[in-house]
């Protein structure tokens, strides 16, 4: 038997959106399945990022120092990095909080906001730091395939994979390169 | 009407006299891409997308407002032609804040539409994510959002060359281009506009938009313009 393709998933700023596009590629995770081995990801009881990964679907946009940390370690330990979604694309949504001053985001989003929810104080320290800006994912490290869509449909995303594991460089076609 | 020949990507064809270079393109089976052009209204060259190379000129044109001339040599699809174009769309893109996924024109977006045909799948420009003027939702049917134009300007140049009203003009310069209505007001209180929804029609992104649409609700009709425009020139509704 050829040995498996490791393949993992990480959850960054996102919604998680894209791993349930991912998921709904449905019978065909079956197919998939015979092929990769999961070694690390939200479906996945992994603590740590491990070593030679082959490749990485990775999903959300880079809004704090987490991110951060756990994509220049991807990059380190993964052969074929994989923008996955408009937040990792873009900054998308996550990134509309760029024009307001980073002092003021939690403020602004959960006390002056509306409704009627606890306050706290602006930083708490057990959380992540957040970055000054959100950032799509290239802006920090080099990319190998870029898989836009929010989410990106199911399809897109099986011919993505399916390429890679044939060894292939994916070439998707117009209408499946949209962002939204 | 005379008929003049030019050589576009290496093959001979011909146009008549007074085309502009995309007319003699199109014509001919060459497709350039634009954003800013509309068939019916003047062109105005502001997107640069449809930019070609000429034999013996300095610089590259844009083929929306070159006249086509006997004898002209016309690269429309280099390498880097094709990169600028890319780059174009990569600096559209992080120019302002077009975010897709909550956009009423996602769908029918030419924006969206034109990254997707050459290929424009991020940007490697950094996001200005600049802080723009409020949605305008001041009018009876229409909502203005600065956070999604391009500055092509098809809604100022419909309003003014179709609809014959100028309700809409552009303020400022570059980067601080605003479409503006009347005197800079709200569009509510606007004693010029029609209420056509031409302007809506034309615009090519989610800048424009019916009110009460939501994400990727908008579908625009531009055929119209074209059609008012021969009309006028056959003089189909001269008395």
């Amino acid at each position: 038997m050829a040995t498996k393709v490791r393949l993992a998933t990480v959850w960054l700023g996102g919604c998680s959106g894209c791993h349930m596009s991912l998921l709904d590629i449905d019978e065909k995770l079956i197919d998939l399945a015979e092929h990769i081995e999961l070694v690390y990801g939200p479906l996945v009881d992994a603590k740590e990022y491990p070593h030679d990964v082959d490749v990485v679907l990775v999903e959300g946009a880079l809004c704090n120092t987490e991110n951060l940390e756990l994509l220049l370690q991807i990059r380190e330990r993964t052969k074929i990095v994989i923008s996955f979604g408009d937040c990792a694309v873009t900054g998308n949504t996550p990134q509309l909080r760029n024009k307001l001053d980073i002092d003021d985001v939690l403020t602004k989003v959960y006390q002056a906001g509306p409704g009627s929810i606890p306050k706290g104080p602006e930083s708490v320290d057990i959380l992540p730091v957040l970055l000054p800006k959100v950032h799509p994912l290239h802006a920090l490290v080099p990319i190998d395939v870029y898989l836009p869509g929010c989410p990106p449909d199911p399809d897109r995303i099986y011919k993505v994979v399916a390429a890679l594991l044939a060894g292939e460089k994916p070439q998707l076609p117009a209408e499946s390169i949209t962002f939204g | 009407m005379s008929v003049i020949t030019l050589t576009i990507n290496g093959q001979e064809v011909s146009a008549l006299s007074g085309a502009t270079l995309l007319e003699a393109c199109r014509q001919n089976g060459v497709d350039l891409p634009t954003l800013c052009h509309l068939d019916g209204l003047t062109p105005i060259g502001a997107c640069r997308l449809c930019l070609v190379q000429v034999e013996g000129a300095r610089r590259l044109m844009p083929a929306c407002t070159t006249e086509a001339q006997d004898g002209m040599v016309v690269q429309t699809h280099t390498e880097s032609l094709k990169e600028y174009r890319k780059m174009i769309l990569e600096m559209l893109l992080s120019e302002r804040n077009h975010i897709c996924s909550v956009c009423v024109a996602n769908g029918s977006c030419e924006l969206r539409a034109r990254c997707a045909e050459l290929g424009v799948d991020h940007t490697r420009f950094e996001y200005r994510c600049p802080d723009m003027p409020a949605i305008d939702l001041t009018h009876e049917r229409n909502g203005l959002d600065h956070n999604r134009c391009i500055s092509c300007t098809r809604c100022i140049r419909a309003c003014d060359q179709i609809e014959g009203a100028h309700t809409l003009d552009m303020q400022g310069r570059g980067v601080d281009s605003r479409i503006i209505i009347d005197m800079h007001q709200k569009w509510g209180g606007s004693t010029t506009c029609t209420k056509c929804g031409k302007c809506v029609n034309v615009c090519p992104t989610g800048t424009l938009f019916w009110k009460g649409s939501t994400v990727a609700e908008m579908e625009k009709d531009v055929g119209f313009v074209r059609w008012i425009k021969e009309g006028r020139e056959k003089k189909q509704w001269s008395l």
